[in-house]
């Protein structure tokens, strides 16, 4: 297959779902039956997006295929302050990863769909909607720049707006929708500043270019600290989307969507896009920027984990679940274990989808009930969705034979080998402390779900395992977080096709001295590197190795512990967690409470925003219209003195010129006596006295 | 013997003259003004003959005084009939109470 038959099966994949939004949205009334089209669409990319990665990988491996055009040209090309703006795509294995991971999960979601929502009024459009933001996420995945990355970025926003607010009779759901909008401006507004430093000195939005130059010694302003700036900048809309501390706050209260949008927006895309962009611009992050990156990382899986212990609604804790693999992923770019964040990038997408679904299966056959206090042991009315829900969970909680713990154990070792390495200990603690909570909030979650005795008879009794379009996605997504599909070493994932082959860490672009010293390459290492490619000194490769096994061990205790406790908790009652609860009162409200950061911003940037508001509203009211009006009295007090002006000075002129003529009139009438005779002597006495004066004679 | 001169003949001339111009300023009917008009005229005539045979001016004046004289008549014409209209609309030919351009 050619590179450019490539390029074209990538179009055709970006435009599918596009095609199948237009033809809803346009259709959908007349025709019923339209969704089928939708899903079958989806269908269709995910099947061209699986040929496309089995030939990139195979065929293309090491090669990037690039495929853009100049869609707007400033100037001519050679003279300075010449701009053109190129759109295209970069298809790298990474691309091509991404690009079946979306398809895949956004395919299993159409078809858990068609029976999750079935009765609902706006069935079609929903399938609509789901189109356009499968359009959006694989924009975002295909771009080569940063312009149409920023694009794709805002329609993720738009649809992301649109599928958490499908029900937005809800006056919840409305909410949560504007919240997400907006909270997302916000991490897009740093974002786009970044862009533009990045813009204002390269000319150009590609990534490649820009790379580049970076690598060539051309840097921002001059200024390694502009480079930092413009890393950090770009990671804001990561923080924004990714759902980073201290944007995080949309995710959670995103839930109010239908749960198969949360399977997907949580799972694999709008989430995995923030990821996906730190990802692109890794090789452009200096150590600051790094450390930045990993530091907010780490306190976002912290934060998130912590208040997952204590949440029960099922979606809510799946919600803050995320939050936290997704600080993970950020963190670990954060310490330069990119291959690793990538991975787990993957991985997570498919065991997050696999519990966003079951829990939607859960609560599809609950009829809608959320809290996991009223459940408990579905597990013989729903073994599907319970088999299913276990194996993503051991996936999520790092037991090894599952795709999680690959991921995750890479993931703790490159912090401890960046803690090691530089000292910032406190990541890697953080890193395990989070990993035992998961574990820990996780089988919570699955024990009081399944397990145990019914709470709620009623619900209880109702209850039925989902039908085959809503098992067989979880079936298909449990499958896939078994570690079989990355590695054939279940406790190693280096050893694995996914990171030998596949993902490989790109070198570091920027300026020597503003990188860390584990990422500095020499030549003689170079040499000595089988690969060829030298990302990290010999020291991190060692260091990473060193890493490898305590990791791995830590990783194991901490999850192991974290599910003892779970179990002691809430499967034998051998402890009891409501009297932990009373006697850590303050704690357990703190976390219940989400760290009270909803009403701490309710308290600061709401409050801040609409006091400032109101001093505006002042100012407009006071200073503005004041103004207004008191030009508006101007112009009276000026019009009044002109009138005045006008009538008495131009007026009595005018008036005068007029008296004074008919003054002048009124005596000379009086010669005009209209008698011919009169007029006959007058001319006879003129010419008397006109020979007088010029006597001829 | 008194000699009969260009003396003579402007003397009547200017006699004549004065006698149109006070027919002319002082007659109530329009005919009569005309009538002054016409004497004045052959005043005028007079002058262009009494000229024409003591000055050295040869046909000149008894040309332009045979002008005069069709002149006269053309203009009596025309006048005769602005009265008769001036009658029609006026009911009389009174000339001081013809001041309508006053107005």
């Amino acid at each position: 297959m050619s590179e450019s038959l490539l390029i074209n099966i990538c179009i055709v994949i970006l435009f599918l779902p596009l095609l199948g939004f237009t033809t809803v949205v346009l259709l959908g009334k007349r025709i019923p039956k339209l969704y089928l089209f939708e899903v079958a669409i989806l269908g269709i990319a995910l099947l061209l997006s699986i040929i496309v990665a089995y030939v990139k990988l195979s065929f293309y491996n090491t090669k990037d295929i690039v495929a853009a055009f100049t869609w707007i040209t400033m100037g001519n090309a050679p003279s300075p302050g010449a701009i053109s703006i190129e759109l295209g795509f970069k298809i790298d294995n990474i691309t091509v990863l991404m690009l079946f991971v979306v398809n895949l999960i956004s395919f299993l979601v159409h078809v858990f769909s068609i029976e999750y929502m079935r009765g609902d009024k706006l069935y079609t459009r929903y399938f609509a909607y789901l189109g356009i933001f499968t359009f959006s996420m694989l924009g975002i995945v295909l771009t080569h720049n940063l312009l149409m990355m920023y694009i794709f970025w805002e329609l993720v926003g738009l649809s992301s707006y649109l599928l958490i607010g499908f029900w937005f009779e809800k006056k919840s759901a409305s909410d949560a929708a504007k919240k997400a909008f907006i909270v997302n401006r916000i991490g897009d507004i740093g974002m786009f500043a970044g862009i533009l430093i990045l813009f204002t000195q390269y000319k150009t939005f590609t990534f490649d270019v820009i790379y580049q130059q970076i690598a060539a010694g051309n840097i921002p302003f001059g200024s390694n600290a502009w480079l930092t700036a413009a890393g950090i900048l770009i990671f804001m809309g990561a923080v924004g989307k990714s759902a980073q501390f201290p944007l995080h706050v949309w995710l959670p209260d995103a839930m109010e969507g239908p749960t198969p949008v949360s399977a997907l927006i949580h799972a694999a895309t709008m989430v995995a896009a923030g990821v996906y962009l730190v990802v692109r611009i890794f090789v452009m992050l200096t150590a600051d920027a790094m450390l930045v990156i990993a530091v907010i990382g780490a306190f976002t899986s912290l934060v998130a984990a912590t208040i997952a212990l204590t949440q029960n609604d099922i979606k809510k804790v799946l919600a803050y679940s995320t939050v936290s693999q997704l600080g993970y992923m950020v963190m670990s770019l954060g310490v330069g274990a990119y291959a690793f964040a990538f991975f787990h990038l993957i991985t997570h997408a498919f065991f997050k989808a696999c519990l966003f679904l079951g829990s939607g299966s859960v609560i599809h056959s609950m009829h809608h009930e959320q809290d996991i206090r009223n459940m408990g042991g579905l597990k013989k009315k729903m073994p599907v969705t319970y088999y299913t829900f276990l194996i993503s969970t051991l996936a999520i909680s790092g037991v090894p034979l599952f795709s999680g713990f690959l991921s995750k154990d890479g993931i703790l070792a490159g912090t401890l080998a960046f803690g090691k390495l530089t000292g910032h200990w406190l990541i890697p603690i953080i890193g395990f402390t989070v990993a035992g909570l998961t574990a820990f909030y996780m089988f919570r979650l699955v024990i009081l779900t399944f397990h145990g005795e019914p709470k709620d008879h009623h619900k209880y009794d109702h209850a039925h395992e989902s039908p085959f379009v809503m098992a067989a996605p979880l079936v298909v997504l449990a499958a896939l977080s078994i570690f079989i599909w990355y590695t054939p070493n279940p406790i190693g994932a280096s050893d694995g096709w996914v990171l030998k082959n596949w993902i490989k860490t790109p070198t570091q672009v920027v300026p020597l001295e503003t990188r860390y010293d584990f990422m500095k390459p020499s030549t003689e290492e170079a040499k000595a590197e089988v690969h060829g490619e030298v990302i990290h000194s010999v020291e991190y490769t060692e260091t990473m190795h060193w890493a490898h096994y305590p990791a791995m061990f830590l990783s194991l205790a901490v999850a192991g512990l974290g599910i003892l406790i779970a179990f002691m908790f809430y499967q034998w009652k051998k402890l009891n967690a409501d009297k932990l609860a009373e006697k850590l009162k303050p704690l357990y409200n703190f976390s219940l409470n989400k760290w009270f950061l909803d009403e701490l911003y309710d308290m600061t940037a709401i409050a801040g925003t609409l006091s400032f508001s109101s001093i505006l509203a002042w100012f407009d009211n006071k200073i503005v219209d004041g103004i207004v009006n008191g030009s508006a009295t101007v112009t009276r007090f000026v019009s009044r003195m002109s009138g005045w002006f006008d009538t008495f000075i131009v007026d009595g002129f005018v008036n005068f010129t007029a008296f004074f003529s008919g003054f002048v009139g009124l005596s000379f009438r009086r010669l005009q006596t209209g008698k011919v005779q009169t007029y006959i002597v007058f001319v006879i006495f003129a010419i008397i006295i006109l020979l007088m004066f010029f006597k001829p004679f | 013997m008194l000699q009969v001169g260009l003396t003579h003949f402007l003397i009547v001339s200017a006699i004549l003259f004065s006698l149109g111009i006070y027919g002319i300023v002082t007659r109530k009917n329009a005919v009569m003004v005309l009538m002054g008009i016409e004497l004045v005229l052959n005043s005028a005539n007079i002058n262009f003959i009494a000229f024409s045979k003591y000055g050295n001016f040869g046909l000149s004046g008894q040309v332009i005084a045979l002008f005069v004289i069709i002149l006269a008549a053309a203009e009596a014409a025309i006048a005769l009939a602005i009265v008769l209209n001036i009658y029609k609309t006026f009911s009389n030919v009174n000339v001081d109470e013809i001041d309508h351009l006053k107005e």
